[in-house]
């Protein structure tokens, strides 16, 4: 009795450059359905949406909308047919009002002019039935995360999409608003919508969901009903491995090393609140905690890149003051960005440019020696298998792997003594998180101390000695040995289970 | 490093248009010169094309910096305006005491090198410290030195003292092995600053800057400081600049300098450094330099063209070489 399916992919297939990204998926949105799209980061979820909803085309394989092949030369076509993405990352134009994003393109008219009282009368209907009372005429910038998820919707109501297709909508809601939005799915749904969604949170698949979809990879490894699956089996299929072969083996419980880092009542002001912790020599100390709390901001500013206060901070017993990025390098205390493209690479340099930007002082007083660079960039490329097809490519060019490689290779420059790393592995590839894993572990190994800040909870699990927990930019907890579970670190940074809290290890 | 170079010779192949872009254009503006006049080539008229863009050219050295980190200066023309008039004034009121001398030039020096330290550093501190758009705070300063040199001139114009402006002359005519100082000074400071551009730290900072700030940020690179270096920096070129353009006529005016922060962000943005930040070149901009100043001259020596569309020219050239530009990054 399955309904003809709206919008499929058929044997679809995706490459950038040389590396194909996704290997011929098929699957089917059914009018009246919502089919949950899961996998790991990386495993290629945002390539398929961004092909179903027209921003990228694929590389081979066939869109089908309605029984006809179809291809979308943009995003407004694939619009047009009524197919609506909601991005992760707000697709709202800050400085404009609710109701001006939502009639963005397609404003109503009155002749010449604007119809703004039909706007607003719309917009305030919209708005009602997500059951979201802001005023239309509020500035986006104003809003909250939740909100602006809210006004995304109201913003694909108002366009009528016969396809939804939704990236991660729960991750910035809490549990109040997330029922909200799943009973607008489920109207949305009855009145005959097509929905597509991504989620972490595997309850959340199981409450929604008609189809479950699975992606590892790039290749579709599971599609069924979602009554068929329970939630172990969907985490089965995700990873598909044992991930004990991905990390290396943790050393021998390293707690009574010496401390080379402690930090007493780090504060971020409006990120991180009196943040205490000790990092021992030859450690690998993982920070898990939800996206937005406080994690990044309260590193960065240990590491003085942004402002922050704290009652002490101690580098092998010597209290230390970092006020700038400079201060922390100088103690060997060293960074590593989440976000390699805006933060970490210059993408329109070289890799040679990249490379020695943070040490560039060692490379000669006054005028720099290219020469000892090229041979710095050698080094690199083979310590860190940095596989780039010509010698002097822009660094925008190389895949998100190789420039995580360059990054990490940019950082040892500096010569760090303890290393944190936030997000290392984010969207590369199984084979290159290897290497990475093995490398941190390495150094740990080799008495460097190190801080893994990670969203991915196998990740986290896998290589850190001890677990800090953040929640809402405070220390939830800290776990050690069989406390290092995905259970008690989600209990953690969603603060259920207050029993477990302010449990030092 | 040469060996890396050669081996990436199929990767340069495509950007060297926008290499080769601006020296074919020079190259073919000598040509044409030569071919319409016969004096083009003369050296008389060589070094009045050179010592004429000594002006543009030592304040466009220092532009390059400010663009290529990001940045962008509208008020170098005033402030050089008013820089020369304050110069006139200090020197002209220290003739009592000093007489005329060197030690009185020296002063005049000192403040001009001074006033334009202080200028830029201004500039800098609005843009970097407070953080206003450099637009904004330059549009705004240009207004300020404009008027002020307006004031100072009581809306006519200051002069040197009759006695002064001849002991002062040889700066800008003499110079040594018959170059003239504009020239010499110019090409020291296209020395200096390619030097620092492309080998310096300095240099690899600014276009760090200009590329990514957060990255610059995020690599240690102290991004507010690096911009106000820029700003610093050209405030001091547009001090030397006065020091060797005061000589010239010996006053200075409310017509002094106007439109000199376009010349030398036209001769910048020809040179190939990209507007936005990220990437200059200082040999570049001398090219640009250049090219500007040929076309006026060009159509001084000729009637081919009225002298009056000489303005009209540039902005061609100006339009084309970024069009260049893009096409060049569009192929990369």
């Amino acid at each position: 009795m399955n309904p003809p399916s709206v919008l499929a992919l058929r044997q679809v297939t995706k490459s950038f450059g040389p590396v194909e990204v996704l290997h011929g998926v098929t699957l089917d949105l059914r009018a009246g359905e919502v089919l949950a799209l899961i996998g790991e980061n990386g495993a290629g979820k945002s390539t398929t949406m961004k092909i179903l909803s027209g921003i990228e085309a694929p590389s081979a394989g066939k869109i089908v909308l309605d029984g006809q092949e179809v291809t979308f030369e943009s995003l407004h076509e694939a619009e047009e047919a009524g197919i609506v993405m909601i991005h992760q990352e707000f697709n709202l134009a800050e400085q404009l009002t609710v109701e001006q994003n939502i009639f963005l393109g397609r404003e109503l008219r009155k002749g010449w002019l604007l119809d703004k009282a039909r706007m607003r009368r719309l917009t305030r209907d919209y708005l009602a039935r997500i059951d979201c009372h802001i005023d239309p005429g509020t500035l986006v910038s104003k809003l909250s995360n939740s909100d602006k998820q809210m006004v995304e919707i109201a913003k694909a109501l108002s366009r009528d999409a016969r396809v939804l297709i939704m990236d991660e909508p729960t991750a910035v809601l809490t549990g109040a608003e997330t029922r909200i939005l799943f009973d607008q799915v489920r109207a949305l749904k009855a009145s005959g919508t097509a929905i597509l969604f991504t989620s972490h949170k595997l309850g959340e698949v199981a409450e929604i969901a008609d189809t479950v979809t699975v992606l590892r990879d790039g290749t579709l490894v599971h599609d069924g009903p979602a009554q068929e699956i329970t939630e172990d089996e969907m985490a089965t299929a995700m990873v598909g491995r044992d991930v004990s072969d991905l990390f290396p083996d943790k050393p021998a419980a390293s707690a009574n090393r010496e401390v080379m880092l402690r930090v007493e009542g780090l504060s971020v002001p409006g990120h991180a609140s009196d943040i205490s912790f000790e990092l021992h020599r030859g450690e690998i100390l993982g920070v898990a905690g939800l996206i937005g709390s406080g994690r990044t901001e309260a590193m960065e500013g240990l590491c003085g890149l942004r402002p922050a206060t704290s009652a002490r901070v101690e580098i092998n017993g010597t209290p230390v003051r970092i006020a700038r990025p400079g201060d922390a390098l100088a103690h060997g205390l060293c960074y590593l960005t989440e976000d390699r493209k805006l933060r970490g690479l210059l993408l329109n340099k070289g890799m040679r440019e990249n490379l020695t930007l943070q040490a560039l002082h060692k490379y000669g007083r006054l005028l720099i020696d290219t020469a000892a660079e090229e041979r710095a960039l050698d080094q690199a490329i083979a310590e860190f298998d940095v596989r780039a097809g010509t010698r002097n490519v822009r660094v925008g060019n190389l895949s998100g792997g190789n420039q995580q490689k360059l990054l990490l290779a940019k950082v040892m420059q500096s010569d760090p003594v303890i290393l944190i790393v936030d997000e290392p592995t984010r969207g590369i590839d199984i084979g290159t998180k290897q290497q990475i894993y093995a490398f941190l572990s390495k150094l740990a190994a080799e008495g460097h101390g190190i801080i893994v800040i990670s969203s991915e909870m196998q990740e986290v699990i896998g290589l850190a000695d001890r677990v800090l927990v953040m929640r809402s930019g405070r220390l939830a907890g800290t776990l050690t040995g069989d406390q290092i579970t995905e259970d008690t670190i989600v209990r953690h940074a969603m603060g259920v289970g207050a029993g477990s809290m302010e449990r030092v290890g | 490093m040469t060996s890396e170079t050669t081996a990436a010779r199929p990767r340069w192949a495509l950007p060297s248009m926008s290499v080769l872009g601006p020296v074919i254009a020079l190259v073919v503006l000598v040509v044409i010169g030569t071919m319409l006049n016969s004096n083009f080539l003369s050296a008389a008229n060589i070094t009045n094309v050179l010592a004429r863009s000594a002006f543009i050219g030592i304040i466009a050295v220092g532009m390059t910096f400010v663009i290529t980190a990001g940045g962008l200066d509208l008020s170098v023309g005033s402030m050089a305006a008013f820089i020369a008039g304050l110069m006139i004034l200090v020197m002209n009121a220290a003739l009592p005491s000093l007489g005329v001398g060197v030690p009185i030039i020296l002063l005049g020096m000192a403040v001009a090198l001074l006033a334009g330290i202080i200028a830029g550093l201004i500039n800098g501190f609005l843009i970097t410290t407070l953080g206003i758009e450099a637009f904004i705070v330059t549009l705004g300063t240009m207004g300020i030195y404009r008027s002020l040199v307006t004031w100072m001139a009581d809306g006519g114009t200051l002069s040197l003292d009759f006695g002064l402006r001849t002991f002062y002359r040889p700066v800008y005519f003499d110079g040594i092995f018959g170059i003239s100082w504009p020239i010499i000074v110019f090409a020291l400071a296209v020395i200096v600053g390619e030097i620092l551009m492309s080998r310096a730290r300095f240099g690899r900072h600014c276009a760090a800057t200009g590329s990514n700030e957060h990255v610059a940020h995020y690599s240690n690179v102290n991004v507010n400081r690096t911009r106000l270096y820029t700003y610093a920096m050209l405030g001091l070129l547009v001090g030397v600049a006065t020091i060797m353009y005061v000589p010239r006529l010996g006053s200075a005016s409310a017509s002094t300098g106007v439109l000199w922060e376009l010349e030398a962000i036209a001769a910048v943005i020809i040179g190939g450094t990209i507007l936005k930040g990220g990437f200059g070149r200082v040999w570049g901009t001398v090219i640009g330099v250049l090219i500007l100043s040929m076309i006026d001259n060009i159509l001084n020596l000729t009637d081919l063209v009225s002298p009056y569309l000489n303005g009209a020219i540039q902005g061609v050239i100006i339009i084309l070489a970024v069009i260049l530009q893009r096409e060049a990054k569009a192929k990369s």
